[in-house]
């Protein structure tokens, strides 16, 4: 029997629910020679700024028990870059949905980057990173606070007329309250979650291990509580959702799915297996088979 | 970039806590020296990147210190055992930019991999003097594997116990050796003094604590002349005149 594997977003189909993550996948042409990126729904892009940044110091990487920290702080080569070379380049070796991931430090930047992104043809999908925890006085600072995310979210539809997903972050008590601002205030969808602010001590110098001194934990330590939030998210809005976080396997894929995603994206993994998203699309009919899937999308919120 | 499974050959101490690997597998992957490898161990989430020793057509050997739970793990390695590694990450010395006598300075573990570059450099016919720098005489490795080689191998321990006392440079400072061109390997310390001791072009060799190894996180890019570089993908190896100091 042929498997149906599609889902929709917004009235996008995509052919796999497999996307992977932003920040975890460059802008995709980093990995064109190792494998037919066609085989992916989706590539969420690396978060672009409003103008070229360095990121942080370095090391931006620490190895944690099921995960990993990061503090890359956001290098990208700004949003002119993104339009100009970057999503074109891609989309000539590219037919899926490509997402442009829009982070800033200010209502403004974040509409006028925004607004940059809306002008590229190639861009199916803006999603608003108001949760990058690893740059001061912006990122995450608009994901805690459910009136700074609405405003932002307002800010940004008035700026672009391309399906808009809020990539909230984890580092709240109350997920489903800023969730729903981002709903009220215009997003067509919600990523969720991004990664949770995490420090490791090395115990003989004495100093963090990241020059940053914190950074973003990923991996598969992060995907139970990724889930309860997607599935409380989901619940509680109407709007889709992308799942993300600790994704490492076709199974979790179908977790996250009878959770209430209607996309899964794929974070560290790839960090450490760059051929992972691949081998997940490719091991998702056996597993579908072995569940009595017919239709990937049946399963979305089942649970 | 090419997956593949290894089966471990050898897996010797060769100095304190400094282990020499080898490996059989697919080595088509890796094009020559400067390269490294993202290995896979049991139970740590991150590979570990560790530079090509040397390698021919069907081996692949890797010359490396412990100095933390994943070079511990590999430590206990035994011949038999399988491993998982990326192979073809990095950009490669430039042989081609020394004209006849080449000058390769190697910092601790940093000589290893300087070995293939030195075996590419003589199947060129240029010359290749070495100087390698310890602690100790007892953390001295791979002279002989150089000497070999038919290259001029110069020693420098800190402490005096064998060959001169000093860093590379003091050997720089001392001898009068000749040479158009330098490769350097080793510690952040020493690739500074050496950009600051030589005159003449080279190009040398950054360690950075990485998460890909492929060029797509963006977790261990440094500030160069030329702009944001990582040093994954568009190192590790780096002309004198485009690093910041």
């Amino acid at each position: 029997m042929v498997r149906d594997l599609s889902t929709t977003l917004c009235g996008i189909t995509l052919k796999n629910p497999v996307i992977p993550a932003s920040g975890t996948f460059g802008f995709g042409l980093e990995l064109s020679g190792s494998f037919d990126l066609n085989v992916l729904g989706g590539i969420s892009l690396k978060g672009t700024t409003l103008e070229p940044r360095f990121g942080n110091p370095t090391p931006r990487i620490a190895e944690c028990e099921a995960g990993m920290l990061n503090s890359v702080g956001l290098q990208n080569p700004g949003a002119e870059a993104l339009v100009r070379d970057k999503v074109p380049a891609l989309r000539r070796i590219y037919g899926g949905c490509i997402i442009a991931n829009i982070s800033g430090f200010a209502v403004d930047e974040y509409a006028a980057c925004s607004k940059v992104a809306d002008g590229s043809p190639d861009i199916d999908i803006i999603e608003l990173n108001i949760s990058c925890p690893n740059v001061h006085g912006g990122g995450m600072a608009f994901g805690t606070d459910p009136a700074a995310a609405a405003e932002v979210t307002a800010a940004v539809r008035k700026a672009t007329s391309k399906p808009l997903f809020v990539k909230l972050s984890p580092n709240v008590s109350d997920i489903v309250a800023i969730a729903r601002a981002c709903e009220d205030a215009g997003a067509d969808g919600l990523t969720l979650v991004n990664t949770f602010l995490g420090m490791r001590i090395d115990i003989g110098t004495r100093k963090p291990v990241l020059a940053n001194r914190t950074g973003g934990l990923s991996g598969p330590a992060i995907f139970p509580i990724a889930l309860r939030m997607v599935h409380q998210v989901s619940k509680a809005c109407r709007i889709p959702v992308m799942g993300c976080g600790g994704v490492a396997r076709a199974r979790d894929v179908i977790e996250m799915m009878m959770a209430g995603a209607s996309a899964v994206q794929v974070g560290a993994e790839n960090i450490r297996n760059p051929y992972a998203c691949k081998e997940i699309v490719e091991a998702l009919p056996d597993v579908m088979e072995e569940l009595g899937i017919e239709c990937l999308s049946d399963i979305i919120g089942c649970v | 970039m090419k997956e593949v499974t290894f089966t471990v050959l050898e897996n010797a101490g060769i100095a304190p806590r400094t282990f020499w690997m080898k490996l059989s597998g697919d080595t088509s992957g890796i094009r020559g020296s400067g390269e490294f490898v993202q290995i896979a161990l049991p139970g740590k989430f991150l590979r570990r990147p560790i530079s090509v020793h040397d390698c021919d057509w069907d081996t692949l050997t890797l010359v490396y210190k412990v100095v933390g739970e994943g070079t511990e793990a590999m430590s206990a390695m035994r011949p038999g055992d399988k491993l998982s590694a990326l192979t073809g990450l990095g950009n490669n010395f430039d042989i081609d930019a020394c004209r006849s006598k080449a000058l390769l300075l190697g910092g601790g573990v940093g000589a290893a991999p300087l070995y293939l570059l030195a075996k590419e450099l003589c199947a060129q016919g240029k010359e290749a003097t070495v100087v390698l720098g310890f602690n100790t005489a007892e953390e001295i490795m791979l002279e002989e594997d150089f000497a070999n080689l038919n290259a001029r191998v110069h020693i420098a321990t800190m402490d005096g116990s064998a060959g001169t006392r000093g860093f590379v440079t003091d050997v720089l400072r001392i001898k009068n050796l000749s040479y158009d061109y330098f490769y350097a390997c080793g510690p952040r310390p020493m690739l500074r003094a050496v950009c600051g001791a030589i005159k003449g072009p080279g190009e040398l060799s950054m360690e950075e604590r990485m998460g890909c190894g492929a060029g797509f996180c963006y977790g261990c890019t440094i500030q160069t002349a030329g702009g944001p570089a990582r040093v994954c993908a568009d190192g590790p190896v780096f002309k004198k005149e485009d690093l910041i100091w």
